[in-house]
């Protein structure tokens, strides 16, 4: 069984700290503008809500892919990039209907969650319980699979 | 149970890998006209900018990969298609026998009909030969010529100025993309090219292509002649079908499909730019000729010849990107807008941005942007799931760009309430 990330909208305080410890992980400087953990903040800071890459089952992204570029890692379940083999057409960051995978000009290719190999940096940068990396069979991570599969309207 | 699919492109692709995984015991064969392991069309612009090599552009990484999925891959052109006798002719005369065949033959490009064309100066840029031909002519300091500003033509248009050629674009439309962008977009991305030092010109066709040994000459309609070493083509792609002349399956602008993507004959399926599916803003047909319907189409084809039909698709959302010498374009469903609907812009050309979004109702149907590749996925969640908007639409018409906001605002309040 495969552990998920399961975001917690009423326990985050946009503090950001997921943030810069992902883009730390990821391109080694704390820059949010790098982070593939996104907080978003409406409503004069009242909602901050946290989102990332659910790693969906049929990813739109692998599937949509034209060379492979996305696989799956078969410890974690996580749809990884290959940086190697990404031409940076950007398909994928159209196809994504959560806006999960996004193309960095610096690097030439796209970037998304991998839940850092099994140990994900924005959970252990959460000082709240907004963010947590549990059994995928916990209620909140059913609740954003079925989020999922709404948005997609593809049941294939 | 054989299943045979006509190409070997990201449709037909898709498709075999669906059926294999749907039924472990099938026996699959995919028919590729091309020399080279299935490739991505995709992939080309890369490997003329030398991003990738042509291994790069290959559609699957591993050598094995069809072999290991039991996919049998055979090289060949199905001239031929019989649907009562339910077998596909090959150029070799071979015959092969189906159960349930996938048409996935893709796209063919359009030739424009002027004197000139066979110069072997005048290049497509369609097939990976035509990349190796066109790396051998576009040397730097080269006049180059490109003839179409449409998808594929923005997006080769980097390889050209990468390569240091001298380039001048030719565009009929009244603006570069005119399919996919409305006139400030387009207006935006003309401005762009142009900055960066490339010739414009829209409004206007080729009329000839004079030849001499030491040049070309493209001569337009408006009067003008442009002295060329080196012409690339990309006036758009055509379903590719003369395959099918005479054998009964309904043809419009591609093949027409209902929505399990079965065509008017029993057990004869089609997917991607050869077909003319259901399109999700319509609820009409339409060739779309674009990687996401085409890897949706290729799933939902399998599916449904394994399933005897027992999933209706809802159609395909039109989208596309570009990147055109760094800027980002992006269109989805209908951004040219719906009969009583509503909309919000944002324009920014001193910035080259821009976003256009169209609503029927409080919903979201189809948008445009230039200048934004952050989080653009969120444009289709809104557009195909639906989602009433809410007190969003008002804030998005007072500020387009906060479609992350309002992404988030909707499906919080949704989940919320239900």
């Amino acid at each position: 069984m495969h552990k998920a990330l399961v975001m917690e909208v009423d326990a985050c305080t946009g503090c950001h700290q997921c943030e810069l410890m992902c883009s730390y992980g990821k391109v080694g400087a704390f820059n949010t503008a790098k982070s593939v953990m996104d907080i978003t903040i409406y409503d004069g800071g009242a909602i901050n809500v946290p989102s990332t890459c659910t790693q969906c089952q049929e990813a739109w992204c692998m599937v949509v892919c034209p060379v492979q570029a996305i696989t799956v890692n078969p410890a974690t379940g996580a749809k990884e990039v290959s940086a190697e083999a990404c031409v940076g057409c950007k398909v994928c960051t159209i196809a994504c209907p959560f806006g999960a995978i996004n193309y960095d000009p610096d690097s030439g290719v796209v970037t998304k969650c991998d839940l850092c190999g099994g140990e994900p940096m924005c959970v252990e940068a959460c000082p709240t319980t907004a963010l947590a990396y549990v059994a995928e069979d916990s209620t909140g991570y059913d609740k954003m699979r079925r989020s999922a599969t709404l948005a997609a309207g593809l049941e294939a | 149970m054989h299943y045979v699919i006509a190409g070997a492109g990201p449709a037909a692709i898709a498709a075999a890998e669906h059926l294999r995984e749907l039924d472990a015991s099938a026996q699959v064969t995919l028919i590729g006209a091309q020399a080279q392991p299935p490739y991505s069309r995709m992939a080309i612009p890369y490997f003329l900018t030398g991003k990738v090599s042509e291994e790069g552009t290959y559609l699957r990484r591993s050598q094995d990969h069809y072999e290991a999925h039991g996919l049998n891959l055979i090289h060949g052109e199905v001239t031929a298609v019989d649907p009562k006798g339910r077998s596909v002719t090959l150029g070799d005369g071979q015959k092969i026998k189906y159960d349930k065949l996938l048409l996935a033959t893709g796209a063919e490009p359009i030739i424009p009909p002027v004197s000139g064309m066979e110069d072997p100066r005048v290049q497509q840029c369609w097939h990976l030969e035509d990349a190796e031909r066109i790396i051998e002519l576009a040397k730097p300091g080269a006049r180059a010529v490109q003839v179409g500003a449409g998808f594929i033509g923005c997006i080769i248009l980097e390889s050209w100025v990468l390569r240091e050629v001298n380039l001048t674009v030719v565009e009929m439309g009244p603006r570069m993309v005119p399919r996919m962008l409305g006139e400030k977009a387009g207006g935006l991305l003309q401005s762009w090219c142009e900055a960066k030092g490339v010739t414009v010109h829209t409004n206007t066709q080729v009329k000839a292509i004079e030849s001499t040994p030491d040049e070309l000459q493209v001569v337009l309609e408006n009067g003008e002649t442009c002295p060329a070493d080196v012409v690339i083509v990309s006036t758009g792609v055509k379903p590719r079908l003369h395959y099918l002349e005479g054998c009964d399956i309904d043809i419009d602008q591609g093949i027409v499909v209902d929505a399990h993507m079965q065509t008017n004959q029993p057990d004869v399926y089609a997917a991607g730019d050869c077909a003319q599916g259901l399109d999700f803003s319509t609820g009409e047909t339409a060739v779309h000729a674009v990687q996401p319907t085409a890897t949706e189409h290729g799933r939902i084809a399998a599916a449904n010849m394994v399933g005897n039909n027992n999933l209706p698709y809802k159609g395909s959302l039109n989208m596309n990107i570009l990147d055109t010498l760094g800027l980002v374009t992006c269109s989805f469903g209908a951004w040219e807008g719906v009969a009583g609907g509503d909309s919000a812009e944002m324009y920014n050309p001193d910035n080259h941005q821009y976003v256009n979004l169209q609503f029927k109702d409080d919903v979201l149907v189809g948008a445009n942007s230039v200048g934004y590749h952050e989080h653009l996925g969120v444009l289709r969640g809104l557009i195909e799931t639906q989602i009433p908007l809410g007190e969003w639409k008002d804030r998005l018409k007072d500020n387009p760009v906060n479609l992350v906001e309002a992404y988030q605002g909707v499906n919080q309040a949704a989940l919320q309430n239900g």
